[in-house]
Parts: structure tokens; sequence; C-alpha cells
């Protein structure tokens, strides 16, 4: 192991020749205290003037910054979050920019601007109330520095587009000249805020504010990001879980051009530095490495399932929806149905790898990275760095997707224990994309067993849901486990609540889960436990309809009576796709509802099925229940992209262990849905107001069932391990 | 020194053999656009054109192109993202996260390029980039609205506003200045 910091001479020299090419290349100055675009590429502070308080600056030319505390991935909540302090600033929408404040600013300020972290669909719903008070608390101080100018009382002040009016004497000023003067006034204490049926800005189908840049190939991410005299890594860490490096060999690679040093990471990890990241990742290739596997190197998807299978007959379980005696029902039932569910690892595979720069130096911690928890990010850097957090500082970069991925930290430590090892150099850290395969954080494995009993007329009088799997909490928040019992695993059946509650009414009902934890490390991926716990009820209910002769829909309206929020949405896709009338010939429908995320979600799919086997899917009808629709066309957006995420899971995606490591690399053997496969989906926003849901991930879960139902409808064939590409559709 | 004939200019860079295009263009060139995805020529988001050919440039060594192969990459389809298929994609919000849109932009430009009224057919066979955000029904509708502008454009017809465009097609409303 070369353990010299100076880099080799000729690495160097090659390393300043091609940085001096790089002058169409983008270096960022180090203390930007906002980051936004412009002040990326510019390597410039956009905030020149005062904060009018912490969620808005104005500057003098009326320009207005809004500060975005949650991390922009794709799903369009900084143009959401926007148009809730817009709506309550009365400010001109098209004079409207935005900035991320950091996180050590966030610490700094007794975390003014709250929760930084963007997982569960929260970035509108977590943040509704802060902001809109953010913005109407601006927009009093700035009409109340206004009329302090003027010498009138401020009632005799209106506000529009950020000109204020003193009706009385038909003075008008600005937003932007009036701001000085309201950054120096008290803040409101009570801030009233508008009646939704007032709204302008909410509700309006406005475009993005971060489109464009994504379109000229100038919207920097974490991949993207160089700083002066930058070096980069490639990373390798123990493909079996739990495994530790035993030995290096780097005497072959330490001469390979552009090599700056190899290093180990932690006890697991080995990385190489280089002057260019390619040249870093092929010497990381040829590395020979020893690895110490382990307690888990034996482990396999087969054994992993053969434990969950064992849990499904389990005693030592826990709870999570249990109405009457449901075992007692089913024991004494005229009938039974039965059936056992599985589902499997999948890895979020977001399109940029994970990947993060850090500078190290004894006195400060920077880190640039690309994050879904600024906040988290933060906590790991000052961990890893061996500083204080007063002593770190995290820049939150555009991600390249998320999905649950960059809300874990475990990359983010890896690029500070690399740059730790080489103070004062900039260190980019990029994961090729077999390491993001190999090195995900999984959707959590469960299988489940489903037991109806019915009475001699075919209603159902008891149903037991047996979960029998991996605890996403267990593995990344073991403190939240409380008796024993995650509560996540229960997503979407819960007995009531405003998260995540079951929309069927059952004579008796045992929901319970026995926890059993792979070594595979999990995570939260979009969707979460809605996911697969929709697929479970939803095909059983299914089944059920089937083995008692009962129309799908008809069954579930009869067992949705006391769920009018979640029946609300199902009767919508019914209409929207003319249920009432029989679908084209050799087009067979399914349907799914659930509730989760905050939100009701109904998905109708038709497909039909070759005699060879080949699934089409044709048409999707959606419908959400959001409450307050934000910005209706990125809620499409969301809708949509749902059913990407979703079906690719459904019909390709599966993620095995075979001597403890993840078997599948790359997109080839983990491949994802393409644009020639998506069906045409029609979106209904149902919006009945008076509360906030989620949207980016409440969808996925009906997209498999409903197509899962309409296969069975098509074939007769009932799915009940996924992904589908494991299974043959021909008749 | 090799050279590259990128975006019209004849740009030197130093890279070992075998060092993909993809590669050269980010780390010697500073041209960041070109997404790493696959590294397999599995996703797309390296699209760039090679004499108007959309060509996956992690898997294309740097080393076998002459400085007379013209290669197009994400800026420099237009200066300031006026290209036709650049303003439908604004038009219509086509990107999410973003990240694979450099390489989509460059496919659908080229297979209008190929096919300049493409079918849904066309356009099932070329675009193949994966977007894991799920853009693919907008980035269809994008493809249409912009051969449709580019055949316009060639009767004369002077080209609709990105705004127009927005309302028009997905009642979407731009807002002039902005963040953009």
């Amino acid at each position: 192991m070369n353990t010299s910091i100076e880099p080799k001479k000729a690495s160097r020299r090659t390393f300043l020749k091609g940085s001096a090419a790089t002058t169409a290349g983008l270096v960022i100055g180090f203390h930007v205290p906002f980051l936004n675009r412009q002040a990326i590429a510019q390597g410039l502070t956009a905030s020149i003037a005062p904060e009018v308080n912490a969620w808005v600056v104005v500057q003098p030319d009326d320009k207005i910054v809004i500060r975005i505390a949650r991390s922009e991935m794709g799903q369009g909540t900084l143009t959401g979050l926007a148009q809730m302090v817009a709506e309550e600033l009365e400010c001109d929408w098209a004079k409207v920019s935005t900035e991320y404040p950091t996180p050590g600013q966030n610490l700094a300020r007794q975390r003014v601007w709250g929760d930084f972290s963007t997982g569960g669909s929260r970035g509108i719903r977590g943040s509704q109330d802060n902001v809109r008070k953010g913005g109407a608390a601006a927009r009093m101080v700035l009409i109340q520095a206004a009329a302090d100018e003027w010498k009138v009382p401020v009632a005799e002040c209106t506000v529009a587009r950020g000109v204020i009016t003193h009706g009385p004497s038909k003075r008008t000023t600005t937003y932007g000249k009036v701001a000085n003067a309201a950054a120096k006034l008290t803040p409101p204490k009570d801030v009233p805020l508008k009646d939704p049926k007032d709204w302008k800005v909410i509700g309006k189908r406005l475009a993005r504010l971060d489109t464009v840049e994504k379109t000229t190939g100038k919207q920097i991410y974490g991949m993207d990001l160089k700083l002066p005299g930058m070096l980069n890594a490639a990373v390798k860490d123990s493909p079996v879980f739990g495994g530790k490096v035993k030995s290096v060999d780097d005497a072959a690679v330490l001469k390979r051009p552009g090599v700056v040093k190899v290093l180990r990471v932690g006890d697991s990890a080995v990385a190489v530095v280089a002057d260019t990241w390619w040249r870093a990742k092929t010497a990381l290739d040829a590395l020979k490495i020893e690895w110490d596997e382990g307690p888990n190197a034996k482990a396999s998807s087969a054994s992993f399932a053969a434990t969950l299978k064992a849990g499904l007959d389990a005693k030592d379980t826990v709870i999570g929806n249990s109405v009457g005696d449901a075992p007692a029902a089913i024991a004494s039932a005229a009938r039974k149905i039965e059936a056992v569910y599985s589902y499997p690892h999948q890895n979020h595979a977001c399109m940029e790898t994970m990947n993060a720069t850090v500078k190290w130096t004894p006195e400060k911690c920077e880190v640039w990275v690309p994050t879904q928890n600024g906040e988290a990010a933060l906590a790991a850097a000052a961990e890893a760095s061996g500083l204080p957090p007063a002593q770190c500082e995290v820049y939150k970069i555009h991600l390249g997707g998320g999905f649950g991925r960059r809300g874990a930290t475990d990359y983010v430590r890896q690029a500070v224990a690399i740059a730790k090892q080489m103070p004062g150099t900039p260190i980019k850290m990029i994961w090729s994309r077999e390491e993001d395969m190999a090195q995900g954080r999984f959707h959590p494995v469960t299988q489940c067993k489903l037991v109806a009993g019915l009475d001699d007329k075919g209603e159902i009088t008891g149903l037991h849901m047996r979960i029998s799997g991996q605890s996403i909490l267990a593995g990344v928040r073991p403190q939240s486990i409380r008796d024993g019992k995650d509560p996540v695993v229960f997503q979407g059946l819960d007995a009531t609540g405003p998260e995540s509650a079951i929309g069927y009414t059952f004579p008796t009902l045992l929901v319970d889960h026995a926890m059993r934890n792979p070594s595979t490390p999990v995570g939260f991926w979009r969707g979460v436990n809605l996911n697969q716990n929709a697929i479970y009820l939803e095909s059983f209910i299914d089944e059920i309809a089937v083995a008692t002769k009962q129309e799908p829909l008809a069954l579930r309206r009869k067992l949705m009576k006391n769920h009018p929020k979640h029946l609300a949405v199902l009767n919508a896709v019914a209409e929207k796709i003319g249920y009432d009338k029989p679908a084209p010939a050799g087009v067979f429908r399914g349907l799914a509802q659930t509730m989760g995320f905050g939100s009701y979600v109904a998905a109708c799919a038709e497909v039909s099925v070759s005699k060879d086997g080949v699934l089409k899917i044709h048409r999707i009808v959606a419908a959400t229940d959001c409450g307050n629709a934000v910005n209706p066309q990125q809620i499409e957006a969301q809708v949509e992209g749902s059913f990407v995420y979703g079906l690719s899971a459904a019909l390709y995606q599966e993620c095995t262990v075979k001597d403890g490591r993840i078997e599948q690399t790359n997109f080839a053997d983990y491949p994802t849905l393409k644009l020639a496969d998506m069906p045409k989906v029609e979106t209904v926003i149902v919006a009945s107001g008076g509360f906030w849901g989620g949207v980016g991930e409440p969808t996925i879960a009906v997209a498999a069932p409903a197509v899962l139902n309409a296969i069975f409808a098509a074939t007769g064939k009932r799915i009940r391990d996924l992904p589908l590409k494991n299974h043959s559709l021909k008749a | 020194m090799p050279k590259l004939n990128v975006n019209g200019k004849l740009l030197d860079y130093a890279a070992d053999d075998g060092t993909p295009l993809l590669w050269v263009l980010r780390e010697q060139l500073g041209l960041t656009g070109t997404k790493y995805g696959c590294g397999i020529a599995q996703c797309g988001a390296c699209t760039v054109h090679i004499d108007g050919v959309a060509v996956r440039s992690c898997v294309m060594p740097a080393s076998a192109m002459t400085d007379k192969q013209k290669i197009t990459t994400i800026e420099g389809v237009s200066a300031d993202g006026s290209h036709p298929v650049q303003r439908a994609w604004q038009a219509l919000d086509v990107p999410q996260c973003g990240f694979c849109q450099s390489g989509m932009i460059m496919a659908a430009t080229a297979l209008i390029k190929d096919k300049p009224n493409p079918t849904d057919k066309d356009i099932d066979e070329v675009m193949t980039n994966i977007c894991r955000c799920g853009t693919y029904n907008r980035v269809r509708t994008a493809i249409h609205t912009a051969a449709k502008e580019m055949a316009a454009a060639k009767t004369g017809a002077a080209p609709k506003k990105v705004a127009e465009l927005g309302k028009s097609i997905m009642n979407i409303e731009h807002v002039a200045g902005g963040q953009a």
C-alpha cells in the first residue's frame, strides 16, 4: 500500500497538462454560502441582497430568490415549493429563481429551514406550512416597510406581483425598493395564510424552473463537478456484505500513468486516486485485491427465501393491524382461500451513479454531493472526518435521480475517508455502474401468506396477511424499532390515519409480521413497502373475486363502503377507462387501489397477451387524490414516471444473491422499461382538498397489481412472485 | 498531440489509448453535458453524434477517431438551447432529473434528421435510451412536436414560441423570465 501523500511527479505533470486543456470545464469557488445553478456556473453567490427572511431574498432589481430546503431530484419539488412561497409572497413569478441553503447554515441558524430530508414523498406536504408562512411573513414586512416609508397605515396598502400600492394616494413602490428596510423589521408573530379558494399560483400548471439547463447540457450534477487541483477516485467495496480487505497488491497499478495513490477506505474497501476518473477506474479494475469474505460468504437468495418461508408460519410476530379474531373466523369458515406471494430485492439504479466530492483539511471538511438528505450528509461528514459539524459543510448538488438511494450516506462517508488521506486535495469519488449495482441499499425481500375465510355464501369472514421478511428500519434506523415492530412494514395496511390506511373493511382482519433480516443492506426504495403490500393485497382481492365469482370492481366497491376517499379514486379510474363497457377485443383489464404517503391512488391497466406469451400494456388510467394539487402538470409527470419505475420492477428487476454477493452488474442484466414498452398513461387528479398528500411514490404501488390482475384476466395465470420475466405467459 | 473535431472546433487532447470518447469529452475537454450511465452502451446517456449519426461514446475509443470526423455533443446542438428539439423539450417540460436527457436529445435529433416525420414505431425502434424517472411519454410527444416544427420551418413558417407550444400541446404555462 502506498502511504505517500505526495503525488508521483510524473502523474502530477500529466494531470496539470490535462487540466490545462479543460478551460471549458467548470470550476466552482470554495466558499459559496448558497448554491444555485448560476452561482455554480459563475462561482458567485446569488444572494447579493440581505434576506427579507430565511425563505426570501429580494434583490434591488425586484428579482426574487426563494430558498429551497428539500432536494430536487427530478420530482419537481423545487418548482412546487417556490410556487407555495410565491403564492403567499404575492410576487411576480417571472422574477423568481431558487437557491439551496446549506445544511451547515441550517445548523448554525437553529434549523430555521426545518428538515432537509427529501424522501417519503414529503417534499411538498412536509414543507407546505413552513414555506407558505415564510412567503406570507416576507410579504407582511415588505408592505410594512413601504407603509413606514410613506407614514401611512399598513391597512391602506395592497400588493400585486411585487408592486405595493397605497390606495388613497395611489403611490406605488416595489419589493426591490423596500427590501433592505423590510429586512430590518421584526418578523410578524401571527402569520395568517390564504384561503385555498384564493390561490393563484398553487394549482397552476406552471413550467418547471429547472428545465432549460437540462436540455443544453449545462445542468451540473455531482459527477460533473470540477474543483481547482481536484483528483478523481474510483472505489471498490467488499462484494460480499460484511467482508473485509485481506490484502492488496498495488505494485503494478502504481506504475500506471496518472495513478497517484492506492488507499484503503475503512476495512472493507479500496480506492485508486488518479488524475482522471477513467484512469482511476481502469487501474482499480486491474488491482489485485484479496477479500476476507466474512460470515456471509455463502449467503444466497435461496437461503433467504427458505428463511422467509419459515417466517410465514412462525409465532414470533408483531401485529400491524387487527380487527376482531381473524384466525378464529378463518378456522371456522365454510371455505378457505390461501396464497403465498413473494417480492425480490431491487436496486434503485439512479442514472447518475453514487458520487461525492470532498476537500479535507485538518480545519475543515467540505462536501459537494447530490443528496436527498443534506443534514444527514453533514452528520456523516462530521463523523467520517473527525471534525465537529461546525467545521464541516455540505453543498447540495442537483441529483441525477434519487429514488431513496441518496437518502443514505454510505458513499459520503467513503468519499470523506478517501479525502482525509489526501489533506488539501479535493477528491471526486465516482462509483462505476458495477459498483453501484453491487453496493445498493436494496429494496427489502418479503413473502406474504394471505388466507381468507369465506362463509357459505362466499362472503369474507376474515383475512390474515402474514408478512415475513426484511425490515428497512432494522437495517437503517434500528433505534426506531419499538417492541420489535417496524411500522413501515405495514404501509398501506394501517387501520386508519392520514399516512397509509387500508381501504377495505373486513369483518375480521389480522396483519402481522415475522421479521427476518438477510445479510443484504436495505434501503428506502421509491414506493417502499407500499409496493409489495399493494401487490399482495390487490392480487389477493382479485383471487377472492375469482374464487367467489364476483366481478373485481363490484367486490372492491362492496368492501370499500366505509372508505370514501379510497373509493372515489377507484371510481374515477373506472369511469375514465369506461369500465361499464367491455374492453376492446383481446384486451383485458386489471384494477388496483391503495393509499400511501398521504395520498389515495388507483389504476386500471388494459393489456393483451399473445399466444406466444408476449405482454402488451395498451393503456393505463391512474387517479390520485393528493388533497391539494400544487402543480398538476408535474403530478402527471410523477404519475407517468411511477409506471415506468413500478413496471420496470414488476416486469424485469430483481437483485439475486449468490456466494454472498449481488449477481446483477449493469443494465444488461438489470433491465428497465424502455420507451417502446411504455403504455399510454391517462392521469386523473382528484384533488379533494383539505389535506396534503405526496405524489412521487404512491402510484408505483398500483402499477404492478393493476397489470398483474389484467394478465390474469387475459391468461388465467396468477403471478405470485416477481419479476414477471421469470414466468412464461404462453398459452 | 491528437485532435478531435468537436462542435466545430479542432481540440487537442491527451489520453491513454483505449480511453473512451466519453471520458475524453468529459475529463479532457470539459464537456460534461454528455453523461456516464453504464459504460457498456446500454443506457444511451453518453450519446453524441459522429458525422450526424448517434453513437454511444462510452464504448467508442477516442483514438479510433480522426480529426475529420465531426463530433457533436449536447453543447453543440445549439448555442442557446434554441434547436427545435431542445425547444420542444422545454415546452413540454420533458426532463425530470434530467441526467439522461442529453442522450435522449442527441438520439432524437439524429432520428429526426434521418426520418423527418418519424412514426411511433420509428421512435420505439430508435429511442432505446434508459430514463429511470420515466419521461418516455413526454419524450415521444416532444419528438413529434419537434418534427412538425422542423417540417414547418422548411416551408418558411416562423417557429412557434416555447410558451405557445407548451400551452397548446399540454396546457403548460410558461411565464417569461423565471430561472431560465
